[in-house]
This record gives structure tokens, C-alpha cells and sequence, in this order.
């Protein structure tokens, strides 16, 4: 079965919808069609840009460029997980935890997965591994920015019981216990409510993307199951670090708590 | 448990308090008062090594920066002002605390079932001394021990502190407004005086 190519004014139909949508929310005052007109704008420019770059990168194919696409796509991540963050651990911390997080969970399972698991020739292959590697940073860093979000904003409102159950004589780990597990579980609900309701509730983007594309269904069944899996063990090994590396920063070597650490509120 | 150890502060600098040098003895209890933003509360954070400060403290012949953050804490306990419960249940937040102590304060054994909610301040307050207690510290910091307590209260409960402070041999340092409370409690009192703390005699 061949793929049916969209010509340029097909799509030109799709946005004179969200236009329209964007009308009618201007004319009952509901004030999201500003915002709702730049991501549209932002969506069809960045995913042309990067159409080009893949184009690019298929073309030639050679393990330094997808190296240096993998960094890229990591750094941009970072910064967005930064900036997901209401109050963020200065002086750099907020970055360099959530990139450190991501580029060890992110990175590992994508080579282990093209590696192990998929094993195309040569295992560095950018149709298999950017777009893997697109999806696992995608996730792992909304597992990151949540559960970090989480945890030094309930570390925040929560400052005089993480205080007095150190007057107690707790250790750190045990003063912020609690937080610890609140952060490690809104980062990653998300990702477990997906695979509850896959198939079920919702077809899963990246499958129906490859069954639109004319791939047999159980072929794109079993790559949606791989990926889910590879997801969740990103997504879940990233946040974990995450939590464990922002916790420990938010106390100092005498583990008292260091809430000077953290930003003002950034809304 | 008792302990033979004294507290000693060696020109401590938190804040706008300057080289606070003050020792106190197993069992005796110093009074802490002056006006409100004085850097009382500062002074007893930085004596629990909750905040970062300038100068030596010692329990006997231990340093506060040889022994681990946790370990201190639990030798030298602060109880704030305001207690903080995140428990259910008010007995999950301390060790096993006696019949007797419980009931010089006025609670009993159902005290411990309690649900933390349901807590009036004054409760809280007086449960907060003995969850404190709970842990056996070589130590005791109280800011404001009895605010929010009435007159019955207040009496009950300095008495039980003198007392277990006594038999405990326990170096108290005591934050009160109260002249009366501290002509009752204090060996000796203190008041600080812009950026020092001057004897009262």
C-alpha cells in the first residue's frame, strides 16, 4: 500500500479550521486565539525545519551528525524542562539536573533498544534512532519538568514540617520523604495512565501514525508496545535521578533545608 | 537517659547577633527575651544547626560540626514556636511517651489516637514538649514554649519542664516574653540588646 502525499494546500485546509477556531474564540472573548495562533505557527515552522533536517540526516546517514542532532534535541529539552519549572534551584542546577537525567535515562535506552532490540544495520540508522529518541526525550521530559516542578514547589509550601521533622532529628532523606514520592509519582502517572488506557481509550499517536503510513497493524502494534516500554523505563529511571539529585540539592552538607537554593516563583 | 554535658555557644554570628558567647549548665534553664525581630528564634535555629552561622557550639566535649546534621539535631532539639504535625495520627509522629508525662499535661493514653486535625494550638503546643522529649535529647531549645496556652496551662506545664529538665539534668535555653514565667523558670536571663545579649540581674 502507497502512502497518499499531502500536497501543501491540504494542509492550508486544516489551518483555515484552527483559524476559524481561532475566530470564533475572539469573538466570545475567551482570549486563547493569540496564544492558539502562535503555537499553530510555531508547529508547521519547526516541523518543516526539522522535516528538512531529517531529509538531511537520511541522506547522509553518518554517526556524527546524528550524534550532534541527539545533543541538540537534548539541550533544547533541558532548557524546556527548566523553563517548565515555577521555582527553579539556581546557579545552574535546574538545568544541569534535568539534562543530566534525561541524557542518562533518554540515551541509554535508546541504544540499548536500537542496539539489543531492533538492531538495524548500522545500529545508529536516523530513521530508527532520531525518531526514538525524539519520543523518549519527549516523555522522559515531561516526567522531569513535573516531578521537579513538584518537588521544590511542595518543598516550598511545606518548609516548616520539612524543618521540624529535621528539629526531630530525621534525616534529610526521611524529612522530605513524603515530597520525594508525591514528585516521583506526578512525574510518572502520566506515562503509567498511558499504557492503562492504550488501545482502549486512545490509539496511541506514534501507531496510528505508522498504520495511516500503510504499516500492517500488528507490525505497529508490537512497535507501539516496544516503545511504550521503552518510554516508561526513560521516563521512570529520568525522574527518578531527577528526584534524587533535586532533593539532595535542596539541602546542604549539614542537611539543613536550603530553600535559598530556589527561585522566586516564575509563572 | 541523663547527661552530664553542657551547652556552650563560642561567639556565635547569626544575623545581626554578634559573638554570642553563653554556656548553660546540665539543668539549668537561661531565659532568651527581647523584642520581637531581635533574632531570638535566629539564635535557637542556628544553636539546632538549621541555618548556616558563624562560631563553635558544643554538647560537652562534642562539636556541633563533628557530628552529622540529623545527629545534632537529635541531641539538641529545637521546638519551635509553632509545631508541625504530617501524620495521621498524633502517636506516629514521637516515641512511646509515658502515662505519666501525659498526664502532667493533661492528656492520657486516647491522646495518641488523636487525629492530628482535630488539634487545638494549645494542644499542639503542649504535645510538641513531649514529642520532643520522646527522643531523648542531651538538650532542649523551647521558642515560646507556652504562647498560646491559658494561665492553668502555662503553670502546668513550666512546672513539668522544670522538673524533667532537673531530673534530666537537661541544659534548657528558653525564649519567653512573660517577666512572670521567667522569675519562675530561669536560673538566669538574658536579654538581647541590639546586636548582643546582656545579663539581667
Amino acid at each position: 500500500m502507497n502512502v497518499i502525499d499531502l500536497a501543501w494546500w491540504q494542509l492550508g485546509l486544516a489551518a483555515l479550521m484552527v483559524v476559524a477556531l481561532a475566530a470564533c474564540t475572539y469573538l466570545t472573548h475567551l482570549e486563547v486565539g493569540k496564544s492558539l495562533l502562535i503555537a499553530a505557527t510555531r508547529t508547521v515552522l519547526q516541523l518543516a525545519l526539522i522535516g528538512f533536517i531529517l531529509e538531511a540526516l537520511f541522506a547522509a546517514s553518518r554517526l556524527h551528525w546524528v550524534a550532534l542532532m541527539a545533543i541538540a534535541m537534548l539541550l533544547i529539552a533541558g532548557r524546556e524542562v527548566m523553563a517548565r519549572q515555577k521555582r527553579r534551584l539556581l546557579g545552574g542546577w535546574a538545568f544541569g539536573i534535568g539534562t543530566l537525567s534525561m541524557f542518562l535515562s533518554s540515551f541509554t535506552v535508546t541504544v540499548l533498544t536500537l542496539t539489543v532490540i531492533i538492531g538495524p544495520e548500522p545500529w545508529y540508522t536516523p530513521q530508527y534512532a532520531i525518531p526514538l529518541l525524539g519520543m523518549m526525550l519527549g516523555n522522559t521530559m515531561n516526567g522531569v519538568s513535573l516531578s521537579l516542578d513538584r518537588l521544590t514547589d511542595t518543598a516550598w509550601r511545606q518548609r516548616a514540617v520539612i524543618e521540624n521533622r529535621l528539629m526531630l532529628g530525621q534525616r534529610w532523606q526521611e524529612a522530605i520523604g513524603d515530597i520525594r514520592r508525591e514528585a516521583m509519582r506526578s512525574g510518572m502517572i502520566p506515562t503509567i495512565n498511558a499504557m492503562a488506557a492504550a488501545g482502549v481509550v486512545s490509539l496511541p499517536g506514534m501507531m496510528t501514525g505508522q498504520i495511516l503510513a500503510g504499516s500492517p497493524p500488528a507490525v505497529a502494534v508490537k512497535y507501539q508496545i516496544l516503545v511504550m516500554f521503552t518510554i516508561t523505563v526513560g521516563t521512570g529511571f529520568g525522574t527518578l535521578a531527577a528526584v534524587t539529585a533535586g532533593s539532595r540539592r535542596l539541602f546542604d552538607e549539614r542537611e539543613r533545608l536550603r530553600l535559598d537554593r530556589l527561585s522566586g516563583p516564575v509563572s | 537517659m541523663t547527661t552530664t554535658d553542657a551547652l556552650r555557644l563560642d561567639k556565635v554570628s547569626i544575623g545581626h547577633l554578634e559573638d554570642v558567647t553563653l554556656a548553660v549548665a546540665p539543668g539549668e534553664i537561661v531565659c532568651l527575651s527581647g523584642p520581637s525581630g531581635s533574632g531570638k528564634s535566629r539564635l535557637l535555629r542556628a544553636i539546632a544547626d538549621l541555618e548556616p552561622h558563624d562560631g563553635d557550639i558544643w554538647l560537652g566535649d562534642r562539636a556541633q560540626s563533628q557530628l552529622p546534621g540529623h545527629e545534632w539535631r537529635g541531641l539538641v532539639m529545637l521546638v519551635p514556636a509553632e509545631s508541625q504535625w504530617w501524620a495521621p495520627s498524633v502517636g506516629e509522629h514521637a516515641r512511646p511517651i509515658s502515662q505519666e508525662d501525659l498526664a502532667a499535661l493533661g492528656f492520657d493514653r486516647e491522646t495518641l489516637d488523636w487525629q492530628v486535625g482535630r488539634l487545638s494550638s494549645g494542644e499542639k503546643q503542649r504535645l510538641a514538649l513531649l514529642r520532643a522529649l520522646s527522643f531523648s535529647p542531651c538538650a532542649l531549645l523551647l521558642d515560646e514554649p507556652t504562647a498560646n496556652l491559658d494561665d492553668t496551662a502555662t503553670q502546668r506545664c513550666e512546672s513539668w519542664l522544670l522538673e524533667r529538665a532537673r531530673q534530666l539534668s537537661l541544659p534548657v535555653l528558653w525564649v519567653a516574653h512573660d517577666s512572670r514565667q521567667i522569675e519562675h523558670v530561669a536560673n538566669r536571663h538574658y536579654r538581647i540588646e541590639g546586636s548582643r545579649l546582656k545579663e539581667v540581674r
